[in-house]
């Protein structure tokens, strides 16, 4: 018993440490976001700019550094923080609920549908101007959701409402025939009607693209970003409790349906958000929380918030390695994401099994 | 806690699994489970855990209709040992058995001493207090069983349901998981395929084609007759000159009709 109680303390202490971290990195981060850019701008001005916007300060600075500062640099920074922290904890709970570890954000064709949407409302020119990029993608993510969903009801409600567990592999059959169609769609869309050019956009943004985000963009993404994560947050051990599949959750009290329903409604909805102001950047929501599990293991009082600051940091790095990597240009920010991941990815599979 | 089902049924896709079941298991009363491959048993124990509604009847504890509690609120009563529940997370032997507390915590009860307590104890239990610190893909499939067994007793369950816990165990640990569970004050269903071992329930029921056609003590139950008939066994059924009590050795498995005709 001595040798338990001994066990359990230091990995409580641990946890206390990083929540105090927490905050304190991830400000860094956004920091390091605003300061770093092809327009080199002194720390010191960086600090003058927000400490005139947030604490109502008046120091001199250049008027273009300001708005460099405020309205690009600093906006940009916060919505890969929102963006990072919502695809990581989309992955972190599709993976728990679905009991499958390739599980990712995209896996219910949300990236499909957006591609869809986006095309359907820039290439086909549906709804004649009246929709932004935004909100065709936004819609197209919804669309294909829920056919995603009827679709996955259909399949596992042969079963007779029991063995939830072959529920979770409905769903993902469903996303991947989902995402499959709305693939078609999109390359559809764009042989049929697109120029070269517009293909050529089109695939920059489904890449993920930061460039045009600004504030207004921010007002959507935090509280989206904020509200999976209490939601996460409040589910914690209902996550925990899918452990060893829907049916063992079930017997330690855990209403399977209700539950599972409203954690991949929400993680949808904050993902088609994302999705819709920044595109489909891929390989966040796969990697972060499987680094994670390893760094703080797999219970979700740790694991939720790890991984949504993880992802967040994660995210404002790429974005300023695809802002400075080279000069002149901007990279897509998945690009940045996927070179990353894949051998991060590599690496955690590689070491995790040396460590087994 | 009283157990009890009446008229209970269950079908998939039109094919009856489960019919008309009658059950009353008294408070602190063992009752074993027997019956061949695909007689029910799994089926029976998921409806008495609440994992699936019932079709026709009604489970009811302490009088109480299953149907119509939460799930949050069955759990705090009633555990389930599964046959099967496997995991690829790399997650501690004492989380798995902390998971067991879960339908007792939430936002007004966070994790308390109380719980680390209850959780070593039932470590303890099942002799794996040792192994606390070991992850669950480290273990013998015997050593995940004990550690399901665990999982469930951290629940602090009134009624305890086990789905052929002894499967995987070594002679050593099915004896002292069956003396475990006979000495737990609370009330236990348990699904067993060797039938010495369900000798020592205190009453037993005998599952067929989705039916309980028999239940009571188990050497009024268990008779050569019953062995030949429903589990397809010549068997005789003998004293133990040490204590007395009734043993049962299995001579050869009945030849069904088509076998002996020689085609």
């Amino acid at each position: 018993m001595k040798a338990i109680a001994m066990h359990s303390t230091p990995m409580a202490r641990t946890q206390a440490h990083w929540l105090w971290l927490a905050p304190l990195v991830l400000l860094i981060a956004l920091l390091a976001g605003t300061a770093i850019g092809e327009t080199s701008i002194p720390v010191d001005t960086i600090l003058k700019v927000l400490a005139n916007h947030l604490l109502g300060a008046d120091y001199a600075v250049d008027r273009i550094d300001a708005g460099i500062i405020w309205n690009y640099r600093l906006s940009r920074a916060i919505v890969a923080s929102c963006c990072g922290a919502t695809l990581a904890l989309a992955g972190v709970v599709l993976q728990a609920l679905l009991r499958n570890p390739l599980a990712d954000p995209y896996l219910m064709g949300i990236s499909a549908g957006a591609s869809t949407g986006a095309v359907a409302v820039t290439v086909a020119g549906l709804g004649a101007g009246a929709f932004t990029l935004s909100a065709g993608a936004f819609a197209g993510a919804g669309l294909a959701f829920g056919l995603v969903v009827l679709l996955a009801h259909a399949a596992s409600s042969g079963t007779g409402g029991g063995r939830s567990t072959q529920a979770a592999g409905a769903i993902i059959l469903a996303g991947i025939a989902g995402s499959q169609l709305f693939n078609a769609l999109t390359a559809f869309i764009i042989t049929k009607s697109a120029s070269a050019e517009q293909a050529r956009g089109i695939m920059f943004w489904l890449l993920g693209n930061l460039s045009g985000v600004r504030w207004d963009d921010a007002a959507i993404a935090f509280p989206a970003a904020l509200g999976g994560l209490l939601i996460c947050l409040w589910h914690r051990r209902a996550l925990d409790a899918f452990t060893f599949g829907a049916d063992s959750a079930a017997s330690m009290g855990i209403a399977v349906r209700p539950t599972r329903g409203l954690l991949i409604i929400a993680v949808a909805l904050v993902t088609a958000i994302m999705v819709s102001i920044v595109g489909a950047i891929g390989f966040v929501g796969l990697v972060i929380p499987h680094a994670m599990r390893f760094i703080v293991g797999t219970q979700h009082t740790r694991l939720v918030p790890a991984s949504a600051l993880a992802g967040a940091v994660f995210l404002i790095g790429s974005d300023i390695l695809s802002r400075t990597l080279v000069p002149g240009q901007v990279l897509p920010i998945g690009v940045i994401t996927s070179l990353i991941g894949a051998p991060a990815f590599a690496l955690i599979l590689v070491r995790g099994t040396r460590a087994q | 806690m009283k157990l009890t089902a009446e008229q209970l049924g269950w079908s998939v896709h039109g094919r009856t699994l489960l019919e008309d079941v009658f059950l009353d298991v008294a408070p602190g009363q063992t009752f074993g489970l027997i019956g061949p491959n695909g007689s029910g048993k799994t089926t029976l124990l998921r409806l008495l855990a609440g994992l699936n509604k019932p079709k026709k009847g009604h489970v009811r504890i302490d009088g109480q209709p299953l149907a119509k509690m939460r799930q949050r609120h069955i759990a705090q009563s009633v555990a389930l040992v599964e046959q099967q529940a496997e995991t690829t997370d790399r997650i501690y032997v004492r989380e798995v058995v902390a998971l067991g507390r879960t339908p007792f915590l939430s936002a007004l009860h966070p994790w308390s001493t109380h719980d680390d307590a209850i959780v070593g104890q039932a470590l303890d239990d099942v002799d794996m207090a040792h192994m606390a610190g070991r992850l669950w893909h480290t273990l013998s499939g015997g050593e995940r069983q004990r550690v399901h067994i665990a999982r469930a007793l951290a629940q602090q369950p009134k009624i305890l349901l086990l789905d052929e816990p002894t499967n995987h165990l070594d002679i050593r640990h099915q004896l002292s998981i069956l003396e475990l569970i006979r000495q737990l004050p609370i009330t236990v269903v348990i699904s067993l395929h060797d039938l010495n071992q369900a000798m020592e329930c205190d009453r037993i029921g005998v599952m067929d084609g989705g039916r309980l056609i028999a239940s009571g003590q188990p050497h009024d139950v268990l008779t050569a007759q019953r062995l030949q008939e429903t589990f397809g066994v010549h068997a005789h059924v003998l004293d133990d000159p040490v204590d007395g009590k009734r043993i049962m050795r299995f001579r050869s498995a009945v030849i069904p009709p088509s076998y002996s005709a020689g085609g």
